[in-house]
């Protein structure tokens, strides 16, 4: 099993003639993905690692059959890029690049959603399941497959939770990095539903930060829907009110959003919130 | 990026909001001639100028001058001012507050409104503001007008005018690409006007390439905290001693979060994000070295930013200088063996996991 993506994943990579997208199109395909396609306005025929370019995802869509998209085209021209794989039939959508103008990312969400497609992100390193296919930035390395699912804001700070996941000899079924952007196309929400639903899938570690009201959103959902063991790891403890902390997200306004209001809302749904982000491993037992 | 009031009237002018007559000036004698009596307000990025003295009266010329004079160069909880907005006075019946902003939750514009403007609108009991989601296919239409208006209570008289501020406003966050635009108060004048008395409008940072004009506003950033901004670094000053560097904001904060748990207090966040470039490292060490930090604490977690990049640009920054700060250095993930050996060969103090990372820098800044 695994969620969002897994062995049946055919993967189109956008904006595969820039450095990113040749980099990680190369670590996709030895983490283990179907890489079929890239897209690049102008440069359709060439060829990228082995991986054949065309000009639009619809030409890629009608060669390859592709059915996801990863997202590395610069911030002016992404909204077009993650529009125009929704229009050619692509079912998810992974948009890495980050800096997305938030009306840009309202619009985009708010078709997803009316053609029931999954986007994640903006500005998130992606999912990865591990022995199976990983679509996005995540390091290969530190993943081990396994039967814990792990859902995040961060980038770094999950590899770092992961890391520590696999040095203490446990594995992982998927890991989703939703993004840390204010509107992201996939909640913590949608995501505990689907480890809810998935049989390899055991228990769960979410992974959060300051700003906004996610975390207590995901609170609720845990304490009614959520059979599964949770840990957590809030970030942003000690950051200062109206600061904002790297990302466009991370920050306490108006007195909301604050760390202590997520960790009360957690553990009052029954999850064991870690004080270090290293102590998440032995809080899964 | 936060705009002045004077500026944030111009934009909802250029939307067809009724704003009051006004100029801006910098100094006293700028002031020429008034018709009628006039506010004079300070331009400062930052709430409760009126309780600080930045706001008041004046009724002729002599008198504005002597006002401005006194408000210009005031200090507004640690904001200079350097321009006041010289503004024909209103006559106010009733005050209103509208405010648009992005909502999280549900990935879209909330309209707000309520009939008790001229507040903090923190301080207005929930049952008194109106908070509409608007769902983005949909947009904001005359329903939703209607609805504020019914809400508001104003009479007929107004009731057009309002819809018809409601819907500019609107157009102001999505033409401007705003992420806040805020009329408090929206006055009703003694004369049957609604006219926005004061403005506040946030223009999302992510989104100036489509908006160059705003590009030479000045933000509400620190000296060090502007210069990083160019070289496209965040880093955030904080009130500790400790310097954190570390590759991004999640993982950033964690670090920070774990130094105040070993009774340490980071001065200055440094996030390098998903660079590999060893000269952006070298920059952000520098500034990092500028900020004065009792204690560095560098925490990588390599990926697109490998290991051995962060340890050649630290290097280079200390090149040539004597740097006493001691530096906790923790470095994992890609190529982590080649950037421990530069480091340890540069006598800073390794550290393996970030827990005991945070506990040496603490150690260290406590001393």
């Amino acid at each position: 099993m695994a969620v969002m993506v897994d062995d049946k994943t055919k993967l189109i990579v956008q904006g595969i003639t820039g450095y990113q997208g040749r980099y990680h199109s190369q670590a996709m395909r030895e983490f283990g993905t179907k890489v079929v396609a890239g897209t690049s306005p102008g440069k359709g025929g060439e060829s990228v690692n082995d991986i054949p370019v065309f000009n639009s995802v619809a030409e890629a869509v009608e060669s390859t059959g592709a059915n996801t998209s990863c997202v590395f085209v610069p911030a002016p021209f992404c909204k077009d890029a993650a529009l125009e794989a929704i229009d050619a039939g692509i079912k998810t959508v992974v948009i890495v690049t980050e800096h997305l103008p938030v009306m840009d990312a309202i619009h985009v969400v708010a078709v997803a959603n009316a053609r029931g497609i999954s986007v994640i992100g903006p500005n998130c390193p992606g999912i990865a399941s591990p022995g199976k296919a990983k679509v996005g930035i995540l390091p290969n390395k530190i993943f081990k497959e396994g039967n814990i699912g792990v859902v995040s804001k961060s980038g770094t700070l999950t590899y770092e939770i992961v890391n520590a996941i696999t040095e203490h000899g446990l594995g992982q079924s998927t890991c989703v990095g939703i993004g840390g952007d204010r509107v992201s196309g996939t909640s913590f929400i949608d995501i505990l539903e689907r480890f809810q639903k998935d049989k390899q899938t055991k228990k769960i570690v979410l992974v959060g930060e300051i700003g906004g009201t996610a975390e207590e959103e995901a609170a609720e959902f845990i304490s009614k829907h959520i059979q599964k063991p949770v840990v957590a790891y809030i970030a942003g403890r000690t950051a200062p009110p109206g600061k904002r902390m790297g990302h466009a997200g991370a920050i306490i306004a108006r007195g909301r959003g604050t760390a202590e209001s997520k960790i009360k809302a957690l553990e009052a749904a029954g999850v064991k919130v870690a004080k270090f982000p290293t102590d998440v491993p032995e809080l899964l037992g | 990026m936060k705009l002045y009031e004077y500026v944030a009237k111009g934009v909802l002018a250029k939307h067809g909001i009724p704003v009051p007559e006004g100029f801006v000036v910098t100094s006293a004698d700028q002031i020429r001639r008034i018709t009628g009596p006039v506010m004079i307000k300070a331009q400062v990025l930052i709430g409760g100028r009126g309780k600080a003295g930045g706001i008041k009266p004046a009724e002729n010329v002599v008198d504005a001058k002597k006002v401005a004079a006194g408000i210009l160069g005031m200090n507004i909880r640690g904001y200079v001012t350097k321009e006041v907005l010289i503004e024909r006075r209103l006559e106010v019946a009733k005050e209103l507050y509208l405010g648009v902003t992005i909502d999280r939750s549900h990935r879209s514009l909330l309209f707000m409104a309520s009939p008790d403007g001229g507040m903090d609108i923190e301080s207005v009991p929930e049952d008194r503001i109106l908070m509409l989601p608007i769902d983005p296919l949909i947009g904001f239409q005359p329903y939703h007008s209607r609805k504020v208006v019914g809400f508001m209570g104003v009479p007929k008289e107004q009731a057009a005018q309002l819809a018809h501020i409601c819907e500019r406003l609107v157009d102001v966050m999505l033409k401007e690409d705003a992420e806040l635009a805020e009329i408090n108060p929206l006055v009703i004048t003694k004369d049957g006007r609604v006219i926005a008395g004061d403005a506040k409008v946030t223009i999302d940072s992510d989104a100036l390439f489509r908006h160059p004009e705003y590009e030479k506003f000045e933000e509400d950033l620190t000296p060090l905290e502007a210069k990083a901004k160019q070289e496209d670094i965040a880093f955030v000053q904080l009130d500790g001693n400790i310097g954190v560097i570390a590759n991004g904001a999640g993982l950033t904060m964690a670090t920070l979060d774990s130094i105040n748990m070993y009774g340490g207090k980071a001065g200055v966040f440094l996030d390098l994000g998903g660079t590999d470039d060893p000269e952006k490292v070298k920059k952000a060490m520098q500034l990092m070295l500028e900020a004065n930090p009792k204690v560095v604490l560098i925490n990588i977690f390599g990926g697109i930013t490998k290991c051995d990049t962060v340890a050649k640009g630290v290097l280079e920054a200390m090149e040539g200088q004597s740097v006493k700060v001691p530096i906790v250095a923790r470095i994992k993930g890609v190529n982590e063996e080649l950037g421990r050996e530069l480091l340890g060969n540069a006598g800073m103090i390794p550290a393996s996991g970030l827990s005991e990372a945070a506990e040496k820098a603490s150690q260290e800044s406590l001393r």
